[in-house]
């Protein structure tokens, strides 16, 4: 028998057809939709009098221009108040189903569709957003697309596409204390650096991934367009398979077995044949953090900062830029640099575990008096949860804001924006110039290093606080 | 689509490595929902910080290539990027890489996009900062000559060229195939098991 990798099982179970010396057309099973990249998509369907080939598998939520305000319903800007009402026009005229305010799902795009349990290992998934990679955590074969494909995949079910070329990223050894996925994939970043896995989907495999919750997968494919690969993926296992039951999209009952076991097919043979393969070793690895204004510009919370001259010719520049931008010296400790604002969610770290180790951090502890702290969950699921748990009474307590559900600090399209010259540690995946806010800093980490830095005011390791507290 | 046969016009230098596409067009202004309006704000926020940027020269008015170095387009999967490059008159982007979704999104859009060794990036990069350097592209033969004198070969991908030169959409080549899609979709297996309850 041929042995094969995870996504050339997908690949062929997907492959519509393929002329010679053209990209294939490949059938997408799942399609999620938001409000920001899909009007152009749904006008051109409308021109073009075509209707949603796959209604049933195509959903709808909005996350990134809501307000994360109790009262987000009041939407304040005239532009995102028209972009959400057409998205819920789109919806109604092409008979989509949709997750509004109201429904008790509402939430980032890649939050909701592993807890609908739509999300599901051997698919093909799409969505407008390059974080669509989180769904990988599945063994789905999951990427960002534009608007324009997005068209195509609305009105035929497919997308034309070149077979990917596949990488095998193995972790070898165990990270040390208060060291997460976050960190891991941070680390990964920063040695293939931002287009280190461009033409590739990885595949993450070793002892750490088979140990990571689900949560933590999603965190660790969620950022693999960051070393500009177009997907990133877990193959699945009983860890998997244990989080997709009983969730309201799952297979039903009697479908349950049958769907296991064709699960368990698509996971990678053993000894199967990669493009390429890495070894990253992550024996003791240290919590992660950024220095610079793109993901690869990170190191370990112990590091100093580097010296742009002792970089490559095209990393020093970029290098010298990042610094001059964010305010920091070469050479310097990054640990004790001041932050003004502390930033926990997204659909990299907006999860309930995210909150439940943001919370117990912040358990009897205060946010420092110069830093304001936004929480903001993943979805109305996490939310619920958080405030079953009594997370939302810590984060209260510690002087935190807990919000509402979306996008928030992640991309700053909303009313939530860092202002200028004040610098933020936040667990996204993105610290472009400007991201969170014009003249903004950013410094990406963990939730656990974010509430840690936010009760010191300044960047602090977790395992600095863990020694001090215990 | 409309039908790209060949390019010519001045290049912009725009020597920086991992242009994203936050950078191309900062996300305030993707609360529009339209596909147009965003060429004005190319590079908004790189205009408002440096007085000298290349986008507020007025020798680069009226520039239609820009040139590039690596990794064109990271970041986000955001086609208001191609739409406002298109918008603010430009028409092909040359570099050393581009990131995965920018291409797609480009190719869509009819924005050529030119991949070229470093050296030769860096040779021309360093024409256009000095001199008004005019370039023509022909995208049948897949050849470059500049003012410079120079001639320089580049590949693309067939199908990429195809669509470019004859003005065809995806969208199209798929509606095309829409039977073969319409019997691969109703004996696929594994959706079978996405259970999608009532509304």
């Amino acid at each position: 028998m041929v042995k094969k990798n995870i996504i050339e099982k997908i690949w062929d179970m997907h492959k519509v057809s393929q002329m010679e010396g053209h990209p294939a057309i490949v059938a997408i099973d799942c399609t999620l939709i938001h409000e920001v990249t899909s009007a152009p998509a749904f006008e051109c369907l409308k021109e073009r009098r075509l209707a949603v080939y796959d209604r049933k598998y195509t959903v709808a939520t909005i996350d990134h221009s809501i307000p994360t305000r109790v009262d987000r319903i009041n939407i304040k800007d005239a532009a995102a108040k028209k972009q959400i009402a057409l998205l819920r026009k789109n919806v109604e005229d092409f008979g989509i189903r949709f997750f509004d305010y109201d429904s008790g799902y509402q939430g980032i795009v890649h939050v909701i569709g592993p807890e609908l349990g739509l999300t599901q290992p051997g698919m093909t998934l799409v969505c407008g957003d390059s974080h669509t990679a989180t769904h990988g955590a599945f063994g789905a074969f999951a990427f960002g697309i534009g608007t324009s494909v997005l068209s195509h995949v609305l009105a035929t079910g497919c997308l034309l596409m070149h077979k990917p070329k596949v990488m095998r990223v193995h972790f070898e050894g165990m990270p040390g204390q208060e060291v997460y996925s976050k960190d891991v994939i941070l680390k990964l970043i920063s040695i293939l650096g931002i287009n280190g896995a461009s033409g590739y989907v990885i595949e993450y495999t070793g002892e750490f991934v088979r140990r990571l919750s689900m949560e933590k997968r999603m965190t660790l494919c969620n950022m693999s367009i960051e070393c500009g690969a177009i997907a990133g993926l877990i193959s699945p296992d009983e860890t998997t398979f244990d989080y997709i039951k009983n969730k309201p999209f799952a297979p039903s009952h009697t479908d349950w077995q049958a769907a296991v076991k064709h699960w368990q097919s698509i996971a990678s043979d053993e000894n199967c044949p990669y493009d390429k393969s890495i070894v990253v070793n992550i024996e003791n690895l240290k919590p992660m953090i950024t220095w610079g204004t793109n993901p690869a510009q990170a190191i370990e919370i112990d590091q100093c900062i580097p010296q742009p001259e002792a970089l490559s010719e095209t990393e020093k520049h970029m290098a010298e830029m990042a610094l001059n931008y964010i305010q920091l010296n070469p050479g310097s400790k990054i640990e004790g640099v001041s932050i003004d604002w502390a930033f926990v969610g997204s659909c990299t770290n907006g999860r309930i575990e995210d909150l439940r180790e943001v919370a117990a951090i912040l358990k009897d502890n205060r946010v420092h008096p110069s830093v304001t702290m936004y929480i903001v969950p993943g979805s109305e699921q996490v939310r619920q949860l958080a405030e079953r748990e009594g997370l939302d009474e810590i984060f209260k307590k510690a002087g935190a804001d807990f919000r509402m559900p979306g996008c928030s600090l992640c991309i700053a399209m909303n009313e939530d924006k860092i202002p200028l010259n004040q610098r933020c540690i936040s667990t996204t995946n993105r610290n472009f110039v400007g991201r969170q806010g014009s003249g903004s800093y950013t410094h990406l980490a963990s939730p656990a290093t974010v509430a840690t830095s936010a009760i010191f005011g300044k960047i602090t390791s977790p395992e600095y606080f863990h020694k001090e507290g215990q | 689509m409309k039908t790209i046969k060949s390019i010519s016009g001045t290049a912009i230098p725009l020597a920086l490595d991992n242009v994203d596409t936050d950078m191309i067009i900062p996300a305030t202004y993707l609360t529009s929902t339209e596909a147009t309006g965003y060429g004005k704000h190319v590079f908004q926020r790189l205009k408002d910080q440096d007085s000298n940027f290349v986008f507020n020269q007025s020798v680069f008015k009226g520039a239609n290539i820009l040139i590039s170095q690596h990794s064109f387009g990271c970041g986000s999967s955001r086609e208001h990027a191609v739409w406002a490059l298109l918008e603010a008159g430009i028409e092909a982007v040359i570099a050393i890489s581009f990131a995965d979704i920018f291409k797609n999104n480009s190719a869509q859009n009819g924005l050529v996009l030119i991949t070229l060794p470093e050296e030769q990036i860096f040779s021309m990069l360093s024409f256009a900062k000095k001199t008004e350097y005019h370039l023509t592209i022909d995208v049948c033969e897949k050849t470059l000559t500049s003012s410079q004198g120079e001639h320089i070969e580049f590949s693309l991908d067939p199908f990429y060229q195809y669509c470019l030169v004859n003005g065809l959409g995806h969208l199209d080549y798929l509606l095309n195939h829409q039977e073969a899609i319409s019997h691969f979709k109703q004996t696929q297996q594994n959706r079978a098991y996405i259970r999608m309850p009532e509304k």
